[in-house]
């Protein structure tokens, strides 16, 4: 920082935006986390999540330690959160359980953006016949309830690999997202320095790739976070229909599991129900207020309202 | 307009395109052409999943017969084509057209895991209680989302505004069917003050079903969990929709006219601010539709409730392929003819879009 400004004094005028805009980002970052204290708790739930996701499998032994005498035991110094029906410790599962919500729903978000942002941009750019293509599969594809989809598409795959779990939910969750990057990529492509790049007949993909998606950036993070939301829930989804094979250490497998042994509707389960549920909550509440603090810091206009 | 005016330069070129593109360009038309689109598109995906896929279903089904049962391949293929309705020996072209016509005819094969049950006659069963539920919670969400939106919008920054939108949020962000295990949980054991057990099914046994105060009465009591959780999982959408759209008509010029006018505030708020406001939700009330119809698939299974939703989750669960299908199908066709019923009903309260060609 010291050495930054020292800089600047020897070098006046034309230096002096370009350093300034290069903190720009970080400055307003902060500046905002300081003002809007929602947004600040929220990118640290999703930290905490995140840490337990890459550390968790490290920091504690395996879940499925059976002790048949501690079935559905309240929360105790042993175990922190109770106990489930076989006395498997719930706190241990749902740490464990982190890392494979957070990998599938990042995969399955980043597959479908990449097949929104690609079909999308082609379809505002190349306009005529494949747009029309393009937006009548989407609208087919919106018209099947979503859930109904995803189960039966899960039944004809084996998805025993995460990235199966991923591809499924993507091939699923890209049509509203293909909208939301078509209408956006239609408005940038009036803009005068694609119509320049347009002129110089520097190509579509020229035109895609450095024209028009580094202007999309920001809105591309924050569809980018929503994306993941649906992509966790989807994927609890397929677990609560028994579609994903049943091992392995998943929120998602918990309330499958929760359901199928009846704990649901036992007195003594309530923490063995409710842990599950409230981490997903908390992840996604998380995930959707970071989505509107993102929205926030990219579009100025909006923090005024 | 350029086209008009193309269209009476030179009549004589362009009348079958012209004709052509008067059909497309009709509102109504379009739609019923891409929802028809819409099921030969789905009938088609579920016919080469299940045919093309390694180890598809039917032969899995012609295998297990044969190893299990000592069938011979002819008795096993026999039956595997009365259950799928499609003829594993023929080439795949033809048994696509086999498969379509039988389709169309409303054959959809029999369910595996009850052999002799048609898979219509299941459906059939358990398909009303669905849109019946369905239909009442999405009702109920959309218009009291609706009436509470516009109090939030104008109390505008009120106590009353604030607590509805924290609400509203709330319920927005809680899946239905996390919602609904919350229910059962909470309210059906901890303080056990719903009889959960009792409600199960869509009707109490011994109950008929007739035209009688009795039975409308018993099929409430079983359909109110779903309910309750179809509308209040989806109320807090419709309340943040109306109250932007409600703020958005109030700045609009004709408002300020009809104060002008002296019109009373109450005539304002119904005919002039809520009637304008609520168009942009006729839009979304399509999305919400096949929505509510997907989470009944969750919501079902965990009230026990029989509709279609739980028999598509059993379907699912013991892979009955025929059954999932048809389902699949039949939720399909429901969805795109409420799509219909939710665009007509919109291009009745809003001419507008009836004009306007291809935009959306």
């Amino acid at each position: 920082m010291a050495q930054t400004t020292a800089d600047l004094a020897h070098v006046p005028a034309a230096a002096a935006p370009a350093s300034r805009h290069r903190v720009g980002w970080g400055q307003i970052f902060l500046r905002f986390l300081r003002r809007d204290k929602i947004g600040a708790a929220s990118f640290l739930v999703f930290g905490f999540f995140a840490f337990l996701a890459i550390f968790g499998p490290m920091l504690t032994s395996s879940s499925k330690v059976t002790d048949l005498t501690q079935i559905y035991s309240q929360p105790s110094r042993d175990h922190i959160l109770g106990t489930d029906y076989a006395g498997h410790d719930i706190f241990t599962q749902i740490v464990r359980g982190t890392r494979s919500v957070m990998v599938v729903g990042a995969l399955a978000a980043a597959m479908s953006t990449m097949i929104a942002i690609t079909l999308g941009a082609l379809s505002a750019l190349l306009g005529g016949r494949v747009d029309s293509v393009i937006l009548l599969l989407t609208d087919v594809v919106l018209t099947i309830p979503y859930i109904v989809l995803l189960g039966v598409l899960a039944t004809f795959v084996k998805l025993n690999s995460p990235i199966f779990l991923a591809f499924i939910i993507a091939a699923v969750a890209w049509p509203t997202l293909l909208r939301a990057v078509r209408s956006q990529v239609l408005s940038l492509k009036e803009r005068e320095y694609v119509e320049a790049a347009r002129v110089l007949d520097l190509g579509t993909s020229h035109i895609l790739f450095r024209e028009v998606l580094p202007n999309m950036t920001s809105y591309i993070v924050i569809n980018f976070v929503i994306a993941m939301t649906n992509a966790i829930y989807g994927q609890i989804i397929l677990y609560f229909f028994g579609l994903v094979p049943l091992s392995g250490d998943n929120w998602g497998l918990m309330i499958q599991l929760g359901y199928t042994k009846g704990a649901i509707f036992f007195n003594d389960s309530l923490w063995y129900i409710m842990s599950p549920i409230v981490a997903i909550a908390l992840l996604q509440l998380s995930l959707v207020m970071i989505a509107r603090s993102l929205e926030e810091i990219f579009n100025p206009r909006l923090r005024e309202g | 307009m350029a086209a008009i005016a193309q269209e009476r330069l030179a009549p004589t070129r362009l009348v079958v395109w012209g004709a052509f593109k008067r059909v497309w360009s009709h509102f109504l038309l379009r739609r019923i052409a891409k929802a028809l689109f819409t099921v030969y598109f789905v009938s088609s995906l579920i016919f080469f999943l299940v045919r093309l896929l390694p180890g598809s279903p039917v032969e899995v089904y012609i295998n297990n017969l044969m190893s299990q049962y000592g069938y011979s391949y002819d008795v096993a293929a026999d039956q595997a084509r009365s259950i799928f309705s499609v003829d594993a020996d023929k080439p795949l072209a033809l048994q696509y057209v086999g498969y379509l016509k039988n389709v169309a005819r409303g054959d959809l094969g029999e369910s595996v895991l009850s052999p002799g049950v048609p898979v219509t006659q299941v459906i059939f069963t358990y398909l009303w209680w669905t849109l019946f539920s369905v239909g009442i919670g999405l009702l109920l969400a959309f218009t009291l989302g609706v009436v509470l939106g516009m109090v939030m919008a104008y109390r505008r920054n009120s106590a009353i505004d604030n607590l509805l939108s924290v609400a509203a949020s709330l319920f927005h962000s809680v899946p239905s069917y996390l919602f609904g295990i919350m229910v059962i949980v909470f309210f059906g054991i901890r303080l056990d003050w719903i009889p959960i057990a009792d409600m199960r099914g869509a009707l109490s046994s011994g109950q008929e079903t007739e035209l009688s105060f009795a039975f409308v009465k018993d099929a409430l009591y079983h359909a109110s969990l779903p309910i309750l959780t179809y509308t209040l999982t989806g109320l807090g959408a419709w309340m943040l929709l109306m109250k932007s759209s409600t703020i958005a008509a109030l700045d609009e010029d004709f408002v300020t006219a009809a104060r002008a006018r002296g019109l009373s505030e109450r005539r304002i708020a119904i005919r002039y601010v809520g009637r304008n406001a609520i168009l942009p939700l006729f839009t979304q009330l399509t999305i919400a539709i096949g929505f509510v119809v997907g989470g009944s698939f969750l919501v079902e299974p965990i009230f026990q409730y029989q509709g279609i939703g739980y028999t598509l989750f059993k379907a699912i669960q013991s892979r009955d392929y025929p059954l999932l299908q048809g389902i699949f199908l039949m939720i399909t066709i429901s969805v795109v003819v409420a799509n219909l019923v939710a665009d007509l009903l919109y291009s009745r309260l809003d001419p507008r879009i009836r004009t306007s060609g291809r935009t959306e």
